[in-house]
């Protein structure tokens, strides 16, 4: 990030300098022939090593796998990866090494075909459920009551949400869906999904406040 | 099951789209020692709150750290 000087202001300017290491990667990507092919092929080995390291962190979350289908989908995400970065090389702006800026593209595309497989055939509960799944034995008798008044203040508030957010902020925080999983059964979009979260867990803690109780941040 | 799972964080955050935009240079800031959270406020609390973003940064992390 650089310091420029506007009128008698000084301001910071948001485009940072490309590391020599960055900038080759992008001259590379954005030539022709040899050169862009050599830089295309280097890049889809660091993307497909990102791919396999987030696939064997996932390994043991992962059952019923046939021979092969980890590498399978770590190779496919490498590929998805390396058309989305070059989809969106412009909007590199050198805000982290290259390599960082791609690696995350990696990780994303890995995880999300990962989590996907994980419930893949999985029936999803898209009711309340689980709402009934707090528990309460290891506390105190005092603490028991404590916890049951916040409890029974939390339902009635989830009560009072729109069956849409009620739907969504079960099935992510009780039920345990991943979003991209809620995301591809519900038609949407991982961003419009945690805001309709965000604003359901917005009215709830305003219901349980509004009842004097405490929630930590 | 923690019942604050159900509020999530009760600071300002950002979305998911904003957390993936930011998320190299929130790393690599980390891993340099710098105030992340000051350079881009509302990180944090998303990872706290969003599940597959926070899996997501500690791949990132875990990747650059090996």
């Amino acid at each position: 990030m650089t310091a420029v000087t506007v009128g008698s202001v000084t301001a910071v300017d948001p485009r940072p300098i490309l590391d020599d290491d960055s900038r080759a990667w992008l001259h590379d990507l954005r030539a022709d022939g040899q050169a862009r092919e050599a830089a295309l092929a280097r890049l889809h080995a660091l993307l497909l090593k990102a791919a396999r390291f987030e696939a064997a962190r996932r390994r043991a979350t992962l059952t019923q796998l046939r021979p092969g289908e980890l590498d399978d989908i770590a190779a496919e995400a490498a590929d998805d990866a390396l058309v989305s970065i070059l989809a969106r090389l412009d909007d590199f702006r050198g805000a982290s090494r290259f390599t960082t800026w791609a690696y995350k593209f990696a990780l994303l595309e890995t995880a999300v075909k990962l989590r996907k497989r994980a419930w893949q055939g999985r029936e999803i509960p898209l009711d309340d459920e689980g709402w009934t799944g707090f528990a309460t034995g290891t506390l105190g008798p005092s603490g028991a009551a404590e916890q049951r008044e916040l409890l029974t203040a939390v339902q009635e508030g989830i009560a009072e949400l729109t069956p849409h957010q009620r739907r969504v902020l079960v099935a992510l925080t009780l039920n345990g869906v991943p979003i991209d999983v809620l995301a591809d059964r519900l038609g949407t979009t991982r961003g419009a999904l945690y805001k309709t979260l965000h604003d359901a867990r917005k009215r709830l803690r305003a219901f349980v406040a509004a009842r004097g109780l405490e929630v930590d941040s | 099951m923690n019942v604050n799972q159900l509020f999530g964080p009760g600071g300002p955050e950002v979305g998911c789209d904003e957390c993936f935009e930011q998320l190299d240079r929130f790393v690599e800031l980390e891993l340099s020692g710098a105030d992340a959270d000051a350079a881009l406020p509302g990180l944090r609390s998303h990872l706290q709150g969003c599940p597959a973003c926070r899996e997501e940064h500690e791949s990132l992390v875990a990747l650059l750290s090996g």
